[in-house]
């Protein structure tokens, strides 16, 4: 009935190497292979000091005056496009103004680039592109420069936005992934997952009803109100696709240092936890589009938590972890129950299981 | 197989012959088949698997281990309590 | 959630640890049948919290890691032809192959999709008259109930173009085959309780007897797991033999009879491979006759391929509850989940996967 057991003692190593040929949708799932593909394609092609570093702007001199510059890019593919509580070019706008607003930037100018399918509807682009206004408006930016291009039907999903954002970093602020310290506090602005679910609950194959709205939202102001309440900030990341859980490896990497998450502390919707169970995800690898993630020296966590929760998009700012010497590059959670397990990056998409 | 998630039936409607509901499993409602638990009324609380409601939830009997801790008030001395009290 | 949070109250889980610790006097070797409760065990660190003398080793319960690689084989096979929409739960997508997974078919331009009920895929075939719609249909008995109701129900509404992969294996043929092993030191057993809420437990009876083992319908939450491994121990600790069921709250002895009579009026049992593990008798569902129309086996007349299984994986062994994950010798350096070498560390409920993912490299 049952064969007997393989033999493993004449073996030759049947590795597969990890090379994808094509491009993979876990490629850009914000894990470890959008990381290994970095590495791999572009670092080595563009080569320089600035992009090997890794944060989400590069803060650059210009002139001898000393003030820098904050400089950055991304690319917005979201689908479908109109979701609850947003569009493509609302998160378009945030994003970019939350990337600048996380290297400590004022953000000032974006620029916008649209690849459109032939046979998108008008009325969408003008709705998407009024909401980038508004958007604009309600950050206190401008758009100032443009390109539009069209590819064949069936050869592009609707409308991809490409935008880069320029904001000024006031002299002296140096935030960065690689400056947590053992004994720093982890602070997240509110509740984690709250974008990738709404999308979710749109998503042809998956819907579900709930109220759930995205979180989108522009990060500048709350990262105004920290730096006003104490100037010693250590890094700051709005934790996009990957969520918080891969945007804490990076800093346990980068830092080289431990993390130690108290599960009972994190916060997350009650909806957002519904969905998640239903689907068999975990909120802590989920998207958010309108919270950051703080690490601070523990003297000064208290007053830039109170500073967190004063502003209306920090007032369920919360304290979710430790940075420690031990483990270091590993991520672990203290879970509920009181067992202890670890957070790792994930190689690609979390995808819904049935078991 | 393991995936069941308990949720609330709020609402009861016919699809293609079928028995069907919405289930509130806590701010988020999805339309699941109830073909498989005919007598789940409005109010019950079911168990849901990739969209079928498997089983009622027994209140009563969600309430059994709760009961049996509380009365466990010093573990240690009351082992062979506790195990006449699980072996009903 | 009701029926949820409070099954993960840490007071009431520290007490049940007191109770086992304190009915503990040996060793015993107990199994969770079901991925799902390993993966709770693992993500709750639930097995670090039991006294040392207690052993849990995970079962095969993880229908996606047991599936026979010519069936996977067969699925991206299916997948890749034009005008086939291929549809699966999620967990199907990232097992391996011989040649690559379901992902890699989608790369290559194949048109898969992740649906979350197998109705899904039914409405989908509807919406689309011109495609086929297959639906990977795995899964125990737990899943078998949706999956024969979509074929009904295409039967019904006389959907042409939509037909279901089977891959169901049954829980009860697999306890068997582990208890009759030479190798087996399985003392008492966790069933799985999703399962028995179709089933019931009624057919666990005979095996406790002739065994003369102690079997605990449980649940899925921490509290569910503590309360199930204490009466497993509580039993083996009395030397007492027998079914007890532990989740009173969605288990009936005699399970759902609405669920079990479209189950056996679309399936048939039959013998069925187990990846890693080999045929067992029985141990499966097909499609019965009047619905061979519906079985995508038969449609798609795909030409035997080469089947390869990685030589260095035994998951098999770990299926058996013969071995833990982190004894592999590939175990987090040749094999992890985004280059997998077996089933058992690419399905999210797969043993290796859940102690890859929460972390346990170190030896107990």
């Amino acid at each position: 009935m049952l064969e007997p057991p393989p033999n493993f003692e004449a073996f030759s190593c049947p590795v597969s190497s990890s090379s994808h040929e094509r491009i993979l949708l876990g490629h850009g799932s914000g894990g470890r292979m959008t990381n290994e593909l970095i590495q791999r394609v572009f670092l080595p092609a563009f080569g320089n000091d600035v992009l090997a570093a890794l944060e989400d702007q590069a803060t650059v001199p210009l002139g001898p005056s000393g003030s820098r510059i904050a400089f950055t890019t991304d690319s917005f593919v979201v689908r479908p496009l109109f979701f609850p509580g947003g569009d493509i070019g609302k998160l378009a706008v945030h994003g970019t103004v939350n990337d600048l607003a996380v290297g400590g930037a004022a953000p000032l100018y974006l620029s916008a680039a649209f690849i459109l399918e032939e046979g998108l509807p008008l009325e969408d682009l003008q709705r998407v592109v009024a909401s980038m206004r508004q958007a604009c408006n309600d950050a206190g930016v401008q758009l100032i420069t443009g390109d539009t291009k069209v590819v064949d039907r069936g050869k592009g999903d609707q409308i991809f936005i490409t935008t880069a954002g320029i904001g000024l970093v006031p002299e002296g602020r140096t935030l960065s992934i690689s400056a947590a310290q053992p004994g720093d506090v982890v602070l997240v602005s509110g509740t984690l997952g709250d974008h990738g679910i709404a999308v979710l609950s749109v998503r042809e194959g998956l819907e579900f009803e709930t109220a759930l709205e995205s979180d989108t939202a522009p990060l500048h102001d709350l990262v105004r109100a920290m730096f006003a309440a104490s100037d010693d900030i250590r890094c700051l990341r709005d934790p996009t696709r990957g969520g918080l859980a891969s945007v804490l490896n990076e800093l346990a990497a980068a830092s080289r240092v431990g993390i130690e998450l108290e599960e009972s502390s994190i916060p997350v919707r009650p909806e957002v936890q519904a969905a998640c169970e239903m689907l068999g995800l975990d909120p802590l690898y989920v998207a958010n589009e309108g919270k950051l993630m703080a690490v601070v020296p523990a003297a000064g966590a208290e007053r830039v938590l109170s500073a967190m929760r004063h502003h209306p998009l920090g007032r369920q700012a919360s304290v979710v972890g430790n940075v420690v010497a031990e483990h270091a590059g590993l991520v672990t959670l203290r879970t509920r129950v009181g067992g202890e397990r670890l957070l790792p990056l994930l190689a690609g998409e979390q995808l819904p299981r049935i078991c | 197989m393991c995936l069941g998630v308990p949720g609330r039936v709020t609402e009861l409607f016919e699809e293609h012959g079928l028995q069907m509901g919405k289930v509130d499993f806590g701010g988020v409602t999805k339309r699941v088949c109830l073909e498989h638990v005919p007598e789940a009324a409005v109010g019950e609380y079911v168990l849901v698997h990739v969209g079928f409601a498997l089983s009622r939830i027994d209140e009563a009997e969600a309430r059994q281990i709760f009961l049996f801790l509380t009365r466990m008030e010093d573990p240690s001395e009351l082992q062979q309590g506790a195990a006449d009290e699980i072996s009903r | 959630m009701k029926f949820l949070d409070e099954y993960r109250d840490a007071n009431a889980a520290r007490k049940l640890r007191q109770l086992i610790a304190g009915k503990t006097t040996r060793p015993w070797t107990l199994m969770e049948i079901c991925g799902g409760q390993t993966h709770t065990i693992v993500r709750y660190g639930i097995d670090e919290l039991l006294p040392p003398s207690i052993a849990l080793v995970h079962g095969p319960g993880c229908p996606v890691c047991v599936t026979p690689l010519e069936l996977i084989d067969k699925a991206i096979a299916i997948a890749s032809q034009p005008g086939v929409v291929f549809c699966s739960f999620g967990d199907m997508l990232r097992v391996p192959g011989s040649r690559g997974d379901l992902f890699g078919v989608k790369a290559n331009g194949g048109d898969v999709r992740v649906v979350y009920s197998p109705l899904d895929a039914l409405k989908l075939a509807e919406q689309h008259p011109n495609r086929t719609v297959v639906f990977f249909a795995v899964g125990f008995e737990t899943t078998a109930p949706a999956n024969a109701m979509a074929v009904w129900q295409a039967r019904q509404r006389r959907v042409k173009n939509f037909a279901v992969l089977v891959s169901h294996v049954l829980v009860p043929p697999a306890m068997n085959a582990i208890l009759s092993s030479p190798t087996n030191r399985v003392q008492g057993f966790l069933a799985a309780g999703h399962v028995c809420t179709v089933m019931g437990y009624e057919e666990y009876e005979p095996l406790a007897a002739r065994f003369r083992v102690p079997i605990v319908v449980t649940g899925f939450e921490p509290l569910d797991l503590l309360e199930g491994i204490y009466r497993c121990v509580c039993l083996l600790e009395e030397g007492r033999h027998g079914v007890e069921n532990q989740y009173t709250r969605a288990v009936r002895r005699e399970g759902n009879p609405h669920a079990r009579q479209l189950i056996e009026r679309v399936f048939a049992i039959g013998d069925r491979k187990w990846r890693g593990i080999g045929t067992i008798p029985a141990s499966g569902y097909r499609l019965r006759p009047e619905f061979a129309d519906f079985d995508a086996g038969r449609r798609f007349a795909v030409a035997d391929l080469a089947v390869a299984e990685s030589q260095e994986c035994i998951s098999g062994l770990i299926l058996q509850g013969i071995q833990k994950p982190h004894e592999c010798p590939a175990f987090g350096t040749r094999c992890k989940p985004d280059h997998p070498l077996g089933a058992t560390m690419v399905s999210s409920e797969g043993a290796c996967a859940a102690y890859y993912h929460y972390g346990r490299r170190k030896a107990e």
